[in-house]
């Protein structure tokens, strides 16, 4: 079950301006994975050229034998069947109500009836928790709300790859929380594959199986999550550990003085790598490996107190 | 320098190719199953519910005019008698599907591309091809034929108001006998005028709506970007309308030879 996605040699610019070149890197089926950086790196368009909507200047996207950058509009539109896709806003259509919304692909692709369509729709919007909602229209409910009705949508055709753009901006921690575990749970029961766009580092550091830094036009690391959570590499550590001191500036990067002021600076020891989120029913998912695994098979020395407990290295708890 | 001196002085080419090629798309898409007879219908109810009303109140000074200035000019020439052949003409072939142009465009058109745009600001579009379905075939298709059908029977409605409102000021304010006016109206017009009438209507309706389809499906830019759109679709629009009028009379006039002439 899943799909592998796999990216080669991507480049894309609007205009004069590159936004990302040379991004090389493997969806594993089945895996959840976080693609992250700095606002303003071209992370949505990563995700927009994934699914089609944006032509990549060259470089591949093969999924199931079939080069999304180059393959013909018929070809794109078979292929999104299998996509499942949560906007940020949640992209719902507006003149309908959240029931048709997440009717709308069962009835424009199926031949099911009105009955089957009514069971599937209803079991979609139990799994984000919004029975009741149905007859609300997107303008009269939360953001949060959208956001969960847009995730009801996207797996109404039960997807083999799901990609999240941004789900947890504009979200309180709670629902943030909520939301992760939801979406941990449901990588358990379908098997798909998960991308997730975000720039929240404590999404990143507990939910995923491997995590993606795009920085400055390019992939600056993709491997798994301890791989990166352990890593001295200056861009990876200060993105993944929120530090002001790194290449990393307000605006872009920083400039040489900058850096040069910072150089006797000491840097704060990596904080522990904290355990990841487990599926609510306690049974861990296909693809999920064994804490630490990664770093014995590496020989790599994980900071000290790492995968003793989940919330580890956090923001608000350590 | 000069290439990008160039490339500015062909962008607007590049556009209106993006619009034919858009226009191209929609051809296709008109013969794609599943048809949307649901989109279809609902679209052609709303253009007419929020054109009808404006069309009649316009139609009734157009005619009007049309019979103030041909009455009073045809009067000098001491021929009253083919007044009402000539406010028919005037009106079926010209000014009928002119103002249901005017119409399609300024209140059919607008409400399309806001409505277009503000679905592509919100990522709606996007949603729909990313949900494997074309926004073109689901959207475009249904309300360009709509467009179409609402400007074939306005252009009947504005033919019929505006030769009864001549009729009213050419028999009442200028003394005009209702029964000329009534017996000239096959003197100089003839049956192909109002073919020509309704072919005007049906190219009109299908320019204004695939224009404002392209100017929504394009917005960018946030809420400013979609009155852009609007506003940029409704321009385009009367401009192409014009030069489509002037050469379709034109093709029309060589081709159909004028009666008694």
């Amino acid at each position: 079950m899943g799909v592998e996605i796999r990216v080669d040699d991507l480049t894309k610019s609007f205009g004069k301006q590159l936004i990302w070149g040379d991004v090389t890197l493997t969806v594993p089926a089945g895996e959840i994975c976080v693609m992250l950086g700095p606002s303003g790196t071209g992370k949505s368009v990563f995700l927009k050229t994934l699914i089609g909507l944006l032509k990549p200047d060259k470089g591949s996207i093969i999924i199931e034998g079939t080069d999304i950058a180059s393959c013909s509009e018929r070809e794109l539109y078979e292929i999104r069947k299998l996509f499942g896709v949560l906007f940020q806003d949640g992209a719902m259509f507006g003149s309908m109500n959240l029931y048709d919304n997440v009717a709308f692909p069962l009835r424009e692709h199926t031949r099911k009836s009105e009955s089957e369509v009514r069971e599937i729709v209803m079991e979609k919007m139990d799994l984000v928790g919004l029975l009741g909602a149905e007859d609300k229209l997107p303008g009269e409910i939360s953001g949060g709300m959208r956001k969960r009705a847009g995730l009801a949508r996207a797996l109404v055709l039960d997807p083999e790859i799901v990609l999240f753009d941004e789900p947890d901006s504009g979200l309180d921690p709670v629902r943030t929380a909520f939301l992760n575990q939801l979406i941990v749970d449901l990588n358990a029961q379908i098997d798909a594959t998960f991308l997730i766009v975000t720039h929240d580092i404590n999404t990143a550091r507990t939910v995923p199986d491997n995590i993606g830094l795009l920085y400055h036009r390019h992939l600056a690391m993709f491997g798994p999550r301890e791989q990166l959570l352990s890593s001295e590499e200056p861009v990876v550590r200060q993105f993944l550990n929120a530090q002001r001191v790194g290449p990393i500036g307000m605006s872009e990067e920083k400039d040489a003085d900058e850096l040069a002021a910072e150089a006797g600076q000491e840097l704060p020891p990596l904080p522990p790598i904290p355990l990841q989120l487990d599926p609510s029913n306690g049974i861990p998912r296909r693809s999920q490996r064994p804490a630490g695994e990664w770093c014995r098979e590496n020989g790599v020395t994980p900071p000290p107190g790492s995968f003793e407990s989940s919330n580890a290295g956090l923001a608000p708890g350590v | 320098m000069s290439t990008s001196l160039s490339s500015r002085a062909l962008a607007p080419i590049g556009v209106a190719g993006n619009l034919f090629a858009f226009a191209l798309d929609v051809f296709r898409g008109l013969f794609r199953r599943p048809f949307q007879l649901r989109e279809f219908i609902q679209q052609s109810w709303f253009i007419a519910s929020v054109t009808i009303v404006p069309t009649a109140l316009v139609a009734i000074p157009f005619g009007a005019v049309i019979a103030l200035q041909v009455g009073g000019l045809i009067k000098q020439f001491g021929a009253q008698s083919f007044t009402g052949s000539a406010s028919v003409l005037a009106v079926v072939q010209q000014a009928a599907p002119i103002g249901t142009a005017l119409l399609i465009a300024g209140a059919g058109g607008s409400a399309i591309a806001a409505d277009l745009g503000a679905r592509k600001i919100r990522e709606e579009l996007d949603a729909m091809m990313v949900l494997g379905i074309d926004p073109i075939q689901r959207l475009v298709v249904p309300r360009v034929l709509a467009c179409m059908l609402v400007a074939f029977f306005l252009n009947g409605m504005v033919s019929v108001v505006g030769v009864a409102g001549g009729y009213v000021f050419n028999v009442i304010l200028q003394d005009g006998t209702p029964g000329a006016y009534l017996a000239s109206f096959t003197a100089l017009a003839q049956l192909p005028d109002l073919w020509i009438g309704l072919i005007k209507a049906l190219v009109f309706g299908l320019i204004a709506a695939i224009v404002a389809s392209y100017k929504g499906m394009n917005a960018n830019g946030g809420p400013k970007g979609v009155g852009d759109a609007v506003n940029e679709s409704v321009v385009i629009t009367f401009l192409l309308l014009f030069v489509a009028n002037f050469v379709l009379s034109m093709i029309y006039l060589q081709v159909v030879p004028p009666k008694g002439g």
